[in-house]
C-alpha cells in the first residue's frame, strides 16, 4: 500500500464544496481506495464533467481530464484506449452524467471499457441552485417545479443491467469504510464498472437528508449473490429501499480497449516503423 | 462520321442499385491499367434503390481533375436518365442504352446496346455491368487483353465460373463497341501515357486516409455522417494493420470529447464528419481551445442548412469552422485541391495540431471526396513525424506561461508529473482560477500561438503569370481543378490563378499577390465566405464573385463562362 498522502493536495487548497457536503467524504474514499490498491497518482487519471462533484479531480493529486458538462465519459474511453495500462474513473454527479450525458452513459456501458464510474447521485442539481436532477424524486419541489416533480426519476441501476453493465453498485458517502471497498472492488473489476453513490446535498436537497438515506438504504450481506442478474434487477427496481453493496458483478467479458487494440503499449510509445507497411498499402492502389 | 480525340466525357446513368458505381469501378481501373488519363465524379440521390444517378468519366491527353458538362457519350441504364441528365446533352452527345428503356425528345443520336439481351444470354443482370465495360473500352479500340487481365484478378475470389461469364460479358460487350466505328461512324482518338500505369488509382477519401496516416493519426472516433463517412471506413479497414483505434460513437459529441481523451493521453486524433455532425461537436472544438489539446477535424461539406441536400456538394461550411467553438483560441484550416494536396495538408494538419495543441481543420466537400484519378507515388511520401510530448518531471506545470505560448506537453503516465487539463480558465497547473490576471495572461498565451501558425502556413498556389496579369481568380479547396483548366482554355495572359489549400490563417508573404489587382473568387457557397476571409486577412476589396450553390461542382465551361463576363 502507499502512503496516503501522497493523495493530498497542499493545506492551503481552496475547496468549492460547501460545509457538510457528501463531496468531502467521497473524495477520502477515492484517494483512499487508490492509496490501498497501490495505485501511484501518476498511474491513474480522474475525468469528469461539469458540477460540483465534477471539481473531485482539482481536490487531489493526481492526473486529471475535467472536461465538458455530460462528458466525463468519452474522454476516459479514449485516454483508456491510448493507454491501457492506466486506471481511468470517470466521476461526475448525477445530472451531469444521466442527464446531459445520458447518451454517453447507455452506449459506454455497451462497450464494457475498464473505467470505473463514480456517480455522486445526491439527487438535485446544487451548482446551478436546487432545479431538479433526472433522480430527484418526484414531488420534490423546487425553483423549476415550484408544484413538484412530475416525471418519474431515473433509475441507474437499472438501466445500467439493461445495458449490459459488468458491475453495478451503490454506495451511501456516509459509510465510508462500506464506500471505500465498494469503490476497490469496481476499480479491481476488469470491465466497465458503476458505483452510484448517494450524497446528501446539505444546501439544496432538504428531503433526501443524511438521516433520509440512512432510513431508505440497507447493506447487502454475504449471503447475497452478485452473480445472479435477475435478482439484481428486482433490488433495482427497489425504489422504498435501496440495496448498498455490489449489486450485480460479470467477469469474463472482454474489455473494450482489448478489442480494438493490440496489447497494452501506449500510443505515444508506437514506434515510427510503418513507413513499409504504408509503402505496401500504397502498392495496393496501383 | 463523329470524331472525338483528346479529351472525352462518358457518363455513366441508372439508378441507384443497377450497377453505375461497379461500371465505374471497372472502368476507371481498365482505363488506367491501358495507361489512359483518368478522372471521375459522382453525383447521386440521397437513397438505396431507385433514383436517378450518374458517374463522369474523363478521359484526356492531358491530366484533368475537373468536373466537365458536356457529356460525349452517355450510357443511360433506365429511362430516367434522359430526363434527369438532359442539360447536359447536346446533339453531339453519343447515346447508348436500350431502345425501348430510352425515351427520345431531343433527336438524339441514340444506339441501342441490348443489355438486357446480352445479360439474358449470359444468365445473370449483373453482366450488365461488365457489358457495359466493354463496349466503353471497345469504342475506345483498348487492350483488351488487359481488360481480361484485369476481370480475371477482380473476380479472382468469386469462383471459375463467375470469371468465365464476366469474360464472356466482357467480349460481348468490346465486340460491340469496337463495331461501332463502322456501323455508327464513331471515331475516338486518345493518347496514352505511360506513366499512369504505376501511378496511385484514389478517390479523394482514400487520399485524406493516407495523409492521416503518414500524419500518424493513430485514433480516429467519429458518427457516420455523408459524405464524410468515407474517411472514417477507409481507417477501419486500412488502418488497423497501421496501428489506429477505431471507435464508431454514439454520437459526434462523443466522438470528438473521445478524441480528446485520446489525444491527451497521447494520441493523434482525427475525427470525420459534415456540417451536421460537425455542429454537434461544436462544444469540443471550444474544449480542445482551452484545453490546449490537439485534434485535428475533418468536414466534408454538403449543402446546408440543416440535412440540407445530403448527397450533393457545397463549400458552405468555412465559416463553421472559422468560427466553431464559443470564446475565442486559435486554430487553423486547411481545403485541398488535388489528391496530392489532400496528403499534404493532412500531414501538414498533424504536424500543426500537435506543434501548437490546437484543433486543425480539414474541408473537403462531396465532390472532392468522391472524386477519382491516378497520382504519382512520389506524391504520398511517408516521413516520419514529430512527436510533440515532453517527460514530464515532479514540478511540472501543464500551462507554463511561454513567449510563442506553447507549453511544453506532458502527457499522464509519461514521467513524475501529473497532468491535468481544465475547461475552467486554469492557473499554470490547470487548476480552476477566477483570477483576472492569471485569466489573462492565460488567454493571451493561448491567442500568442497564431503567430507561429501563421509563419508556418502554406503558400497557394499560382496559374499563369501572376505578376504580369491584372485580374486573378481564386479559388480554395476543391475547385483548383476546374480552375486551372478553365484558365488554360481562356488563353488570357493578362487572367492568372491563385489556389488556396491553407485558408486560414493566410500566409503573409502571399498579401503581395493582390496588390492592385481586380480579384475573382470562386466558391461553391451563396455569401462568398472565402472572398469575405480574403478581404478581411489581406485587407483587399474583392469586388467580383462566381457563386454556386445548387448543390452541384462548378463545370470547366461554366467557369470560362462566367470569368469572361466578368473580365
Amino acid at each position: 500500500m502507499i502512503d496516503k498522502k501522497l493523495y493530498d493536495m497542499p493545506l492551503h487548497t481552496d475547496i468549492a464544496w460547501c460545509p457538510a457536503c457528501g463531496n468531502f467524504p467521497i473524495l477520502t474514499i477515492v484517494k483512499h481506495a487508490l492509496a490501498e490498491l497501490d495505485i501511484a497518482p501518476q498511474e491513474a487519471v480522474i475525468c469528469s464533467g461539469i458540477g460540483q462533484a465534477a471539481k473531485t479531480p482539482h481536490y487531489l493529486r493526481v492526473n486529471y481530464f475535467n472536461g465538458l458538462h455530460g462528458r466525463a465519459l468519452p474522454p476516459a474511453i479514449g485516454i483508456k484506449n491510448a493507454n491501457p495500462k492506466l486506471t481511468v474513473i470517470a466521476e461526475s454527479g448525477d445530472g451531469d452524467t444521466y442527464g446531459e450525458g445520458g447518451n454517453h452513459f447507455l452506449h459506454t456501458i455497451r462497450r464494457n471499457p475498464d473505467i470505473t464510474n463514480i456517480v455522486h447521485n445526491n439527487m438535485i442539481y446544487g451548482l446551478t441552485k436546487g432545479q431538479a436532477s433526472p433522480t430527484s424524486e418526484k414531488g420534490l419541489k423546487n425553483p423549476l417545479q415550484p408544484n413538484g416533480v412530475v416525471v418519474e426519476p431515473f433509475n441507474p441501476v437499472a438501466v445500467a443491467l439493461a445495458a449490459g453493465a459488468t458491475f453495478v453498485a451503490r454506495a451511501f458517502a456516509a459509510d465510508i469504510a462500506q464506500s471505500k471497498e465498494i469503490v476497490k472492488a469496481a476499480i479491481l473489476h476488469k470491465g466497465y464498472a458503476l458505483v452510484d453513490i448517494f450524497q446528501p446535498c446539505v444546501v439544496f436537497n432538504k428531503q433526501n437528508t443524511y438521516q433520509w438515506f440512512k432510513e431508505h438504504t440497507y447493506s447487502l450481506d454475504e449471503t447475497y449473490d452478485k452473480m445472479d442478474k435477475m435478482k439484481a434487477m428486482e433490488l433495482a427496481f427497489d425504489q422504498e429501499k435501496f440495496a448498498l453493496g455490489v449489486i450485480y458483478q460479470e467477469t469474463g467479458r472482454p474489455t473494450y480497449e482489448t478489442l480494438v487494440r493490440e496489447g497494452e503499449e501506449p500510443l505515444f510509445l508506437r514506434k515510427q516503423n510503418n513507413a513499409e507497411m504504408f509503402q505496401q498499402l500504397l502498392q495496393s492502389f496501383k | 462520321m463523329k470524331h472525338f480525340s483528346g479529351d472525352i466525357s462518358i457518363v455513366l446513368g441508372g439508378a441507384a442499385g443497377q450497377g453505375v458505381q461497379t461500371v465505374e469501378e471497372l472502368l476507371v481501373n481498365v482505363l488506367k491499367r491501358e495507361k489512359y488519363n483518368v478522372f471521375a465524379c459522382k453525383e447521386y440521390m440521397s437513397r438505396i434503390r431507385g433514383g436517378s444517378n450518374s458517374t463522369e468519366i474523363r478521359v484526356t491527353d492531358k491530366k484533368r481533375a475537373a468536373f466537365v458538362n458536356r457529356i460525349d457519350f452517355l450510357f443511360a441504364l433506365d429511362k430516367d436518365v434522359l430526363p434527369h441528365l438532359k442539360h447536359r446533352i447536346s446533339s453531339k452527345t453519343v447515346v447508348l442504352g436500350e431502345k425501348n428503356k430510352i425515351v427520345d425528345t431531343q433527336e438524339l443520336h441514340v444506339i441501342d446496346v441490348p443489355f438486357t439481351r446480352f445479360a439474358h444470354e449470359l444468365g445473370n443482370p449483373l453482366y450488365t455491368s461488365t457489358v457495359a465495360v466493354g463496349v466503353a473500352l471497345g469504342l475506345l479500340k483498348a487492350d483488351v487483353v488487359i481488360f481480361q487481365e484485369y476481370l480475371r484478378t477482380h473476380f479472382a475470389r468469386k469462383g471459375d465460373d463467375i470469371i468465365k461469364k464476366n469474360l464472356e460479358a466482357a467480349e460481348k460487350g468490346y465486340v460491340f463497341g469496337k463495331h461501332l466505328a463502322y456501323s455508327e461512324g464513331i471515331e475516338v482518338v486518345m493518347k496514352k501515357n505511360e506513366t499512369v500505369k504505376n501511378e496511385l488509382l484514389l478517390d479523394g477519401h482514400e487520399a485524406v486516409g493516407l495523409g492521416a496516416l503518414a500524419g500518424g493519426c493513430d485514433y480516429i472516433s467519429s458518427y457516420p455522417m455523408t459524405p464524410g463517412t468515407g474517411v472514417l471506413t477507409f481507417l477501419a479497414q486500412k488502418g488497423r494493420a497501421l496501428g489506429v483505434i477505431v471507435d464508431q460513437a454514439e454520437d459526434e459529441i462523443a466522438a470528438i470529447n473521445q478524441g480528446l481523451g485520446a489525444g491527451y493521453a497521447g494520441a493523434r486524433a482525427l475525427v470525420t464528419t459534415s456540417g451536421g455532425g460537425f455542429d454537434l461537436m461544436t462544444e469540443g472544438v471550444s474544449l480542445a481551445g482551452m484545453i490546449e489539446t490537439p485534434i485535428v477535424i475533418h468536414i466534408a461539406g454538403r449543402p446546408g442548412p440543416s440535412t440540407g441536400l445530403p448527397t450533393r456538394t457545397e463549400q458552405a461550411d468555412l465559416n463553421l469552422a472559422l468560427y466553431a467553438g464559443h470564446g475565442e483560441f486559435p486554430r487553423a484550416i486547411f481545403a485541398p485541391g488535388t489528391l496530392a494536396e489532400a496528403f499534404s495538408v493532412m500531414v501538414q494538419a498533424f504536424h500543426i495540431a500537435h506543434a501548437y495543441q490546437i484543433p486543425v481543420f480539414i474541408l473537403t466537400d462531396q465532390y472532392f471526396v468522391d472524386a477519382l484519378t491516378t497520382v504519382a507515388e512520389e506524391d504520398f511520401p511517408f516521413i516520419a513525424w514529430q512527436q510533440h510530448i515532453v517527460k514530464t518531471d515532479a514540478l511540472y506545470k501543464r500551462y507554463a506561461v511561454t513567449e510563442n505560448g506553447v507549453s511544453p506537453r506532458g502527457i499522464p503516465g509519461y514521467g513524475e508529473g501529473l497532468v491535468g487539463v481544465d475547461s475552467d480558465e486554469h492557473d499554470d497547473e490547470a487548476h480552476i482560477t477566477e483570477s483576472a490576471v492569471v485569466r489573462v495572461a492565460m488567454h493571451e498565451k493561448r491567442l500568442r500561438k497564431i503567430s507561429g501558425i501563421r509563419d508556418e502556413a502554406f503558400l497557394p498556389t499560382e496559374f499563369g503569370d501572376v505578376k504580369r496579369a491584372d485580374t486573378i481568380v481564386v479559388s480554395w479547396g476543391s475547385n483548383r481543378g476546374v480552375l486551372e483548366e478553365a484558365l488554360e482554355h481562356l488563353l488570357r495572359d493578362d487572367v492568372a490563378g491563385v489556389h488556396f489549400s491553407q485558408v486560414y490563417p493566410l500566409p503573409k508573404a502571399a498579401k503581395k499577390i493582390f496588390t492592385r489587382k481586380e480579384i475573382i473568387v470562386i466558391e461553391n457557397n451563396a455569401s462568398g465566405q472565402f472572398a469575405e476571409l480574403l478581404q478581411q486577412e489581406y485587407g483587399v476589396k474583392v469586388k467580383k464573385r462566381i457563386l454556386q450553390y445548387d448543390g452541384s461542382p462548378f463545370s470547366v465551361e461554366e467557369i470560362i463562362e462566367r470569368v469572361k463576363i466578368l473580365l
